[in-house]
């Protein structure tokens, strides 16, 4: 792990663990409805102010609390354009695959790559700080996982063109 | 200090739960369903169950004298249970004239009335009506300007407390000409018609008021709000601003629940899933202890860590330590709900119990 990786990760760990005090609450607006305050947005007092980690500008974290659900958003890095096209297509076969996730929301929100929604039935249901390293998992593993298919991608390239060449030897 | 008594019920949210006063009948919320838990021996058996709401279930709470349950839910309604001679319980459907969510609900000291919060902004405080043989509600809404999280009810029956997600606790009059006797004068208010706010008091922070509880005397009011912090009112005079604002703040979790084991002690939990101890007066409050300290627990569990379990460890996850253990430290495995009082007097409690999101109920000594 680099040397700005750890505090970048430790502060969003703590804040998602302080972002994730949820609370079952019924709509104020809708009658009976339950429904995750952070995307209704109908009532400002349950909201709570969004908060971006940076860990330089092309990577960060979007966490917006409400007080029974949470949206968190990763911008994953994308140094060149193969990573944008990787991350792309990375991020679609997952959201494709949302409902299976349960907390994977199914469009992230604009400038970000993806986003979750954590509702109060889900830190009900699962361990509060098992999703909380879930996320941090996810951070530290994506990184490694866009790179190595950007290494595997350079070396299929390589290998192509040689195939390619050989004849004209 | 004795060891704390756990029972795991089931694997789901219990919202809230409250015992009699005998502490041999347990109610707890799960779902649109109430569940009866008779003592027997040791454990608490499953003995009733109450259904007849069609939303979850957001507070329920038996009446100590008269053993009447009362229950409020996300579909706007509330009940009251009274066992019949047959030994079934018969619900009574309460009028409360709400169009959102009832949120709390607490039965007043002398149990002729009880108050309904609500995502309506407004607060049902119900009475039996004799002649009509049905429970009515009369609306304290004035300056309330969000979902109500919380109700609690002052030693003398007329005054009520409520925790408010607009980050305001306050304190009305829910005075009813007929149904009460008229209150000797606190240092809240002296005369008190109905709707009268004798106080109204703000977090800092603006963090939602997550509970409210007053003091055994009457004359202190605590609230827990969500910027992790106690504070503690007491009022001077009515009318006047009040003596003394006490807030502590800590560095952990927010807390949900909070009550008054004696006149200077406060205990509350949250998300941080193991109680703590705040104690103090009018001069100051400040964090006393944890109840089921997590790091206590650690230091203990660290020494039990032996060759079977390491090996164990080894073979399921190619690992030798067990820092991917998933249980907390604490008894409670996720936020603790609700703390309510067990055993002994106002204001002399010896023992509590805390209900969990992990469908624990546990019951600590003081």
């Amino acid at each position: 792990m680099s040397q700005s990786l750890r505090p970048y990760l430790k502060c969003v760990r703590s804040s998602l663990t302080a972002a994730m005090s949820l609370s079952d609450f019924a709509s104020q607006t809708a009658e009976r409805h339950n429904v995750p305050e952070i995307e209704a947005g109908k009532s400002p007092e349950v909201l709570l102010n969004p908060l971006t980690i940076s860990r330089n500008e092309q990577e960060r974290v979007l966490i917006e609390p409400s007080v029974n659900s949470i949206r968190v958003s990763i911008k994953i890095k994308q140094a060149d354009e193969i990573e944008v096209i990787l991350v792309h297509k990375f991020t679609r076969f997952l959201t494709q695959r949302a409902e299976n996730f349960f907390i994977l929301r199914r469009k992230p929100v604009k400038g970000y790559d993806i986003s979750f929604l954590i509702t109060n039935f889900h830190t009900e249901a699962m361990l509060k700080h098992k999703l909380v390293d879930f996320i941090i998992h996810f951070m530290e593993e994506v990184d490694k996982e866009i790179s190595e298919m950007k290494l595997f991608l350079n070396a299929r390239a390589r290998f192509v063109a040689e195939a390619f060449l050989t004849p004209f030897d | 200090m004795s060891a704390a008594e756990v029972n795991l019920l089931f694997h789901q949210r219990i919202a809230d739960h409250s015992f009699s006063a005998d502490g041999q009948l347990l109610a707890v919320t799960r779902d649109s369903r109430v569940q009866l838990y008779k003592r027997s021996g040791k454990t608490l058996a499953l003995s009733d169950e109450l259904t007849g709401h069609d939303k979850t279930i957001t507070a329920v709470d038996i009446a100590p004298n008269s053993g009447k349950i009362v229950t409020c839910s996300q579909d706007r309604n509330a009940y009251v249970w009274e066992l019949s001679p047959t030994g079934e319980w018969k619900p009574t459907l309460v009028l409360l004239r709400i169009n959102r969510a009832a949120t709390s609900v607490r039965w007043s000291p002398d149990e002729t009335k009880f108050a309904v919060g609500s995502g309506a902004r407004v607060i049902s405080v119900c009475y039996f009506e004799s002649e009509n043989d049905w429970w009515v509600s009369k609306h304290l809404k004035k300056p309330i300007r969000s979902t109500i999280l919380s109700v609690a009810w002052h030693p003398n029956s007329v005054l009520l407390a409520a925790g408010s997600a607009d980050a305001h606790a306050r304190v009305f009059s829910a005075f009813i000409k007929g149904v009460d006797q008229r209150p000797a004068p606190t240092a809240w208010g002296e005369r008190l018609p109905f709707n009268t706010v004798c106080g109204e008091f703000q977090n800092r922070s603006g963090g939602w008021v997550h509970d409210v509880a007053f003091s055994p005397s009457g004359n202190a009011l605590g609230f827990v709000a969500h910027d992790s912090s106690v504070t503690v009112v007491y009022p001077s005079a009515p009318e006047q601003p009040p003596k003394a604002v006490i807030t502590v703040t800590t560095a952990g979790l927010p807390f949900t629940s909070l009550l008054w084991s004696r006149e200077d002690q406060i205990i509350a939990a949250g998300h941080d899933c193991h109680p703590m101890v705040f104690e103090g007066s009018e001069d100051g409050w400040q964090w006393a202890r944890n109840i089921d300290d997590p790091k206590k627990a650690a230091l203990g569990e660290e020494k039990e860590t032996s060759a079977l379990n390491m090996f164990r460890q080894m073979d399921l996850r190619g690992k030798t330590t067990s820092s991917e253990d998933s249980s907390l430290k604490t008894i409670h495995q996720n936020t603790i709900t609700k703390i309510r009082a067990y055993e002994g007097q106002p204001g002399a409690i010896t023992k509590f119990s805390t209900s969990g999101v992990d469908g624990r109920v546990v019951i600590f000594s003081v």
